[in-house]
């Protein structure tokens, strides 16, 4: 059923047609709306799960590890800073190899301090083991809920998973929803029975000591899990779209990119001004295409690589910089993916802490890439350099 | 009042919204420094974040501007670093109580000698109004919307309980006796605390009744018991209303404290 929602209301939706028994939330602006929502519906009955108002972020995450161990389908959602109080048990919950799903609506770290959005949180978890995926719209952030949970619950992933989009540009912003029914997501998204919980007939630990002859294998297993999820995606995207008519089986989605001359890379809700701006370019006879990434982690390195084989030249957007390192996390991996070709990939670090991004920076992006200047930043006052 | 030279008038006008009690308390805290005859450049306000964490931004001095909850942690840095500085922190229930509370009971037991002034609105306020630890029972938050059903913290017994050297609790309707306990706590050597309950007209007072400012403000005066009369009902056996929460100089001591100035 279609309804004008914000985007943060609609996530928490979503999380409650998920039916979560355990949530955990800090509140931190600009994800705060999804965890009050959440709230109201445990207060009025129409969530039938645990609600706890914690102490930190970090006592969030540390009860969603409990209360998943225990064998709980559970959610958290939280941004920024809250993420990074949580790093030591974000490695904790994806190595314990627990399904937690979390919303991140992504936003800038400080110092300085900014509540404005880049995605600087989400990719510093990159190595952490979580799934990762971004969505464009709130239509995407919505349904990846469903899919995080169904991918990250596989018995043959056990991983966690984030659920980003942007802090403010998405989870601030009304748009019109397709809204699955309980009795939609109950087909798709079965209650979570994990084959092994916390339980005092069958006693089990979690996280206990690995010594050097055994804790290699456990990130080794990770890693496979990693590998596994995208065909695991795959196939619960295609499942996806063939109820509800939204296929979410590639990890990678093309705009105008079968006769692209110059192909843009971007994750997030900048893929909608950028496939804006691709409109105006191609009426003025540019030709131009987007490959939008959806899956972060697992990264889709062979699916880029065969995508954009036949370009001549690939401007990658990062709302991100790895400090000390050749640019965005986004660049550097596409340059990986890309490796033995002979196509230039530039990548462009802008939008960090909120700068806006309007369709003549996409287009002024692709006149730089044209005449093969990037690996830069893009966007910034000269005048307080 | 005010105390012009520490203000940075540029910053003007402040985030802090109408009827707010947060610069009621800034005014008497740079009331009791100005009588201390500190120097600017020999004082420094850290604070975390929230509502209350924003003061140190409107005062000219060095400052810090910190993590959610750690602005005791890195005063504490700044004072071992430089204990001849007068060290002042700024925060908030949700700050200091919640994601900070571990900070704040180690830094009691240190008692190293700083002074902290928490702006308690019982709710976070600058995210919009979810339940804080010192969220009273039965309140209204955007987390608890039936009435939270949690026992607040008692800071001040927190406080005294973790070893602090000057302990006091007063509301934003009592300038005079907060400004003196400031100074009483600027004063004494070692870890000392002030817990000051105020009004937040925009996320508490709208969701809990109070419709006006000063029907708040009347509440935390009508609901204060002076810690000396609490002190008679207690040693007369007669009933301490429940409802009434103390206030007044809690703690007075002399524990052996960290960072005090040679």
């Amino acid at each position: 059923m279609m309804e004008i929602t914000e985007g943060s209301h609609a996530v928490a939706e979503a999380v409650r047609l998920s039916r979560p028994q355990v949530v955990s939330a800090y509140p931190i602006t600009p994800q705060t709306h999804i965890v009050e929502a959440l709230a109201d519906f445990v207060a009025n009955g129409t969530l039938d799960a645990e609600y706890l108002t914690v102490d930190s972020e970090l006592s969030a995450l540390s009860a969603c590890v409990g209360a998943s161990a225990a064998g709980s389908r559970t959610y958290s959602a939280t941004t920024s800073q809250g993420l990074m109080l949580m790093a030591e048990v974000v490695f904790n919950a994806a190595g314990m190899r627990l399904p937690i799903v979390m919303s991140i609506a992504n936003r800038a770290l400080g110092a300085p301090l900014s509540i404005w959005n880049d995605m600087q949180d989400s990719i510093a978890m990159r190595d952490s083991g979580w799934l990762q995926f971004y969505a464009e719209d709130n239509q995407e952030a919505t349904d990846l809920h469903f899919l995080a949970y169904k991918v990250a619950e596989d018995a043959t992933i056990q991983l966690p998973a984030f659920v980003c989009f942007d802090g403010f540009i998405l989870s601030h912003t009304y748009e019109p929803i397709d809204m699955l029914t309980q009795e939609q997501v109950d087909q798709y998204l079965p209650a979570y029975n994990p084959a092994e919980k916390l339980d005092a007939k069958d006693p089990m630990s979690f996280g206990m000591y690995a010594t050097p002859d055994y804790y290699m294998e456990f990130r080794y297993e990770m890693d496979e899990a990693q590998k596994r999820a995208k065909d695991v995606i795959a196939k619960y995207g295609k499942e996806f779209g063939t109820l509800f008519g939204r296929d979410y089986s590639a990890l990678v989605e093309g705009y105008q990119l079968a006769d692209a001359e110059t192909a843009i890379i971007a994750m997030g809700s900048i893929c909608g001004t950028v496939k804006d701006a691709i409109d105006e370019m191609r009426a003025a006879g540019k030709k131009v295409g987007l490959l939008k990434i959806r899956v972060f982690r697992p990264f889709p390195y062979e699916e880029i690589k065969k995508a954009l084989a036949h370009v001549q030249r690939i401007a990658v957007l990062d709302k991100n910089i790895s400090l000390g390192a050749k640019g965005g996390a986004t660049a550097i991996e596409v340059r990986d993916a890309m490796y033995g070709s002979t196509i230039p990939v530039k990548g462009y670090v802008l939008g960090l802490g909120g700068r806006d991004i309007r369709k003549k920076d996409i287009k002024e992006i692709v006149s730089l890439c044209e005449n093969g200047a990037g690996d830069q930043f893009y966007g910034l006052r000269k005048e307080l350099i | 009042m005010s105390y012009d030279d520490w203000f940075r008038k540029d910053r003007l006008p402040h985030i802090f919204c109408a009827g707010c009690g947060n610069g009621t308390i800034i005014n008497c805290t740079l009331a009791a420094i100005d009588q201390m005859n500190w120097k600017k450049e020999e004082t420094i306000f850290v604070s975390g974040i929230g509502c209350s964490s924003r003061a140190p931004g409107y005062i000219l001095t060095d400052s810090l501007h910190t993590t959610h909850g750690r602005a005791i942690a890195f005063a504490t840095g700044v004072k071992m670093a430089k204990p001849d500085f007068n060290v002042v922190v700024f925060t908030g229930d949700g700050d200091m109580a919640a994601i900070g509370g571990n900070h704040f009971i180690h830094a009691c037991r240190r008692n190293i000698d700083m002074t902290v002034v928490c702006m308690n609105n019982q709710i976070y306020g600058m995210t919009g109004g979810q339940g804080s630890p010192t969220t009273p029972k039965g309140c209204l938050s955007s987390t608890t919307p039936y009435g939270c059903a949690e026992t607040p913290f008692d800071l001040c017994e927190l406080a005294t309980a973790a070893g602090a050297n000057f302990v006091a609790r007063w509301t934003s309707y009592h300038v005079k006796e907060l400004e003196k306990s400031v100074k009483a706590g600027l004063e004494t050597p070692g870890f000392s605390f002030i817990e000051v309950l105020t009004q937040c007209p925009t996320a508490f007072g709208r969701r809990n009744k109070f419709r006006q400012v000063i029907d708040h403000v009347e509440f935390l005066k009508s609901h204060s018991l002076l810690k000396a009369k609490r002190d008679r009902l207690v040693e007369k056996h007669e009933h301490v209303p429940e409802d009434m929460f103390v206030v007044g100089e809690l703690t007075r001591r002399n524990r052996p404290a960290l960072g005090v100035k040679p």
